[in-house]
């Protein structure tokens, strides 16, 4: 298993960042946090832009800095590629000479075998003579995240890469993402405050919030962590879940999915069955009732349950959370007036029935 | 006019100068400029304003405190003399220093306004990209300031060309070694000459016109703009 291990305290105008964490490097992991909280600074200090005093940096077996060792790799020596919001290109070099700019500068073997490979995942083929001031907002995000991938970086660091674009064009841009991923196998940290991405790309998630990582773990773990609401806001509070495609109801058009022993059924998604299909589940989406209302509701999906806990919600005084056990955790938020008139209780049997479902893409 | 009995001797001195001084003054601005556009130092306003000084101080004050410091008994005149023989004052090298401080601003502003405007992102994006310092100076920041470096060796150039009240008081006039052409229009001038006077002004107002006419120009066609 790949590690990171970061120990770095530095002061900024508006917070401190006070990290000390080891973080496990494959596949998408996720900084998110609300804006101010520290990813970029984080992000920075992994990359050797900015130089924590008494900061510690090892990936692997290398170690990047340790200063009481007087130890400080230059970012110029540091096998990462970075992707920066506002993509940076050179102005005065046109789309091969920026693509070209950190192949010439990195040992690669088989240097052109991955400059093609890399332009077809990214369908950068026919902009190679354009100049960046010619290119859209994507295609310019294509180019940034080209030329990195193109030093052949061991770690891949993206400061809200899709933060100046907008929805139509993040719908664009995040299947090269997933092509990048499943293609060249390179571990990312990804700096987000957008849930949507999260959702569709991430596989580890670390919460930060003032300069601190609160928690890691994957996005189901993540995701009922109280901080959470304070990033999203009660609308989109919630529950994501892991889920496998069982099969397509043609008659009814409708989707069947699996998760623990639950069947739930969703809107026909074009997926086969076997593949993974995660989603997210809005607190204010789950009613709660002592029997389950069959054959008198419309609703579909209905799971029992049993209430963990229930606690106020901090946005809404007239909202209660219930966390929910159904096999991994569900959150409901309902009314105060609710729980009093149902008497709930920790430890209550009851069931759930879930008025709507979303797949990670259908946010904004 | 009366072409025959031009003495080409200050004109191509005064070309010497000017080249000479915009070499130095690149080898040393560049550096200056660099400095000044990602020092974090709280003394930049005091740094600064010592670089603009020339633009404000007359000519005739910055020469009369370079013709001490340059001279037998000056600061960096009596060791020049004890080392090589001879002090700085009235010889070209003293010209060039004189020069060089007279037309830094020139130099500086222009390059540090640039260095400015690409500011360190593209910088930065070329660390990551594996270029060490230097390269990514010589890669990225001075070809994104190429229109800097343009305006700052024309107006360095055609700045020193112009230069009077500094040149009179730390070089005088003395043929082929410090008689520069602004003096020599001077001399004639005082000497009744004006068809010479002529002749020379309107040859530095032409050759000055067209090398700002021609700087301009480039710099429209240029392809990178930084605002």
């Amino acid at each position: 298993m790949n590690l990171l291990s970061a120990k770095f305290e530095l002061s900024f105008d508006k917070f401190i960042l006070s990290v000390d964490i080891e973080i496990p490097v494959h596949g998408f992991t996720v900084l998110f946090g609300p804006s101010g909280s520290g990813k970029t600074s984080f992000l920075r200090c992994i990359s050797g832009l900015e130089r924590p005093p008494d900061g510690f940096l090892q990936i692997n077996d290398e170690i990047w800095q340790d200063e009481k060792r007087g130890i400080f790799v230059p970012t110029s020596e540091r096998k990462i590629g970075y992707v920066f919001q506002e993509m940076r290109l050179f102005p005065h070099l046109n789309i091969k000479g920026n693509l070209l700019y950190g192949l010439k500068r990195n040992a690669i073997q088989n240097g052109d075998a991955l400059f093609s490979q890399v332009i077809a995942i990214m369908g950068l083929r026919s902009l190679l003579n354009r100049h960046p001031g010619n290119l859209s907002g994507g295609e310019k995000q294509r180019v940034a995240l080209a030329r990195a991938l193109l030093t052949s970086p061991r770690l891949l660091l993206m400061d809200e890469p899709l933060a100046a674009l907008d929805t139509k064009h993040k719908q664009e841009i995040l299947p090269y993402f997933q092509r990048m991923q499943s293609e060249l196998k390179i571990p990312v940290f990804y700096v987000s405050h957008s849930i949507n991405e999260v959702l569709q790309l991430v596989d580890t998630m670390l919460l930060m919030d003032k300069g601190k990582i609160i928690t890691q773990g994957t996005v189901g773990d993540v995701f009922p962590h109280p901080s959470l609401v304070k990033c999203l806001g009660n609308s989109l509070m919630g529950t994501v879940l892991e889920t496998t495609v069982v099969r397509q109801d043609e008659e009814f058009q409708l989707t069947i999915l699996k998760f623990n022993d639950h069947t739930l059924y969703v809107p026909r998604r074009d997926i086969k069955p076997g593949n993974r299909l995660r989603i997210h589940i809005r607190a204010e989406d789950v009613i709660l009732a002592i029997e389950p209302i069959k054959d008198q509701t419309s609703v579909l999906n209905i799971l029992p349950a049993k209430i963990v806990e229930v606690v106020p919600n901090t946005e809404d005084e007239c909202k209660m959370d219930v966390k929910l056990d159904v096999g991994s955790p569900l959150l409901a938020s309902i009314t105060r007036k609710s729980v009093h008139q149902l008497n709930l209780k920790s430890g209550q049997n009851i069931h759930a029935h879930i008025k709507a479902i979303r797949m990670a893409h259908e946010f904004d | 006019m009366n072409f025959s009995n031009i003495d080409y001797q200050p004109i191509v001195l005064t070309l010497q100068l000017a080249t000479v001084t915009v070499l130095v003054l690149l080898v040393i601005g560049i550096p200056i400029s660099w400095w000044l556009a990602h020092t974090r130092t709280r003394f930049r306003p005091i740094f600064e304003a010592v670089i603009a000084l020339p633009l404000v101080l007359p000519p005739t004050v910055l020469g009369f405190y370079l013709l001490i410091i340059l001279g037998p008994n000056g600061l960096i005149g009596k060791p020049m003399e004890a080392v090589t023989g001879s002090h700085l004052s009235f010889t070209f090298t003293g010209l060039v220093i004189a020069s060089t401080f007279y037309s830094l601003p020139f130099v500086v502003q222009p390059l540090y306004n640039s260095f400015e405007a690409i500011g360190k992102g593209p910088l930065e994006a070329a660390w990551t990209l594996g270029a060490s310092k230097w390269d990514a100076f010589w890669t990225v920041a001075t070809p994104m300031a190429l229109r800097g470096y343009i305006t700052a060796i024309v107006l360095g150039f055609a700045h020193t060309l112009g230069e009077f009240g500094v040149v009179l008081m730390v070089g005088g006039s003395i043929p082929g070694k410090t008689k520069v052409l602004s003096i020599e229009i001077y001399d004639r001038v005082e000497t009744l000459d004006y068809s010479q006077a002529h002749l020379l002004s309107s040859s530095l107002l032409t050759f000055t016109f067209l090398t700002l006419l021609i700087v301009y120009y480039v710099n429209r066609k240029l392809p990178i703009r930084i605002s």
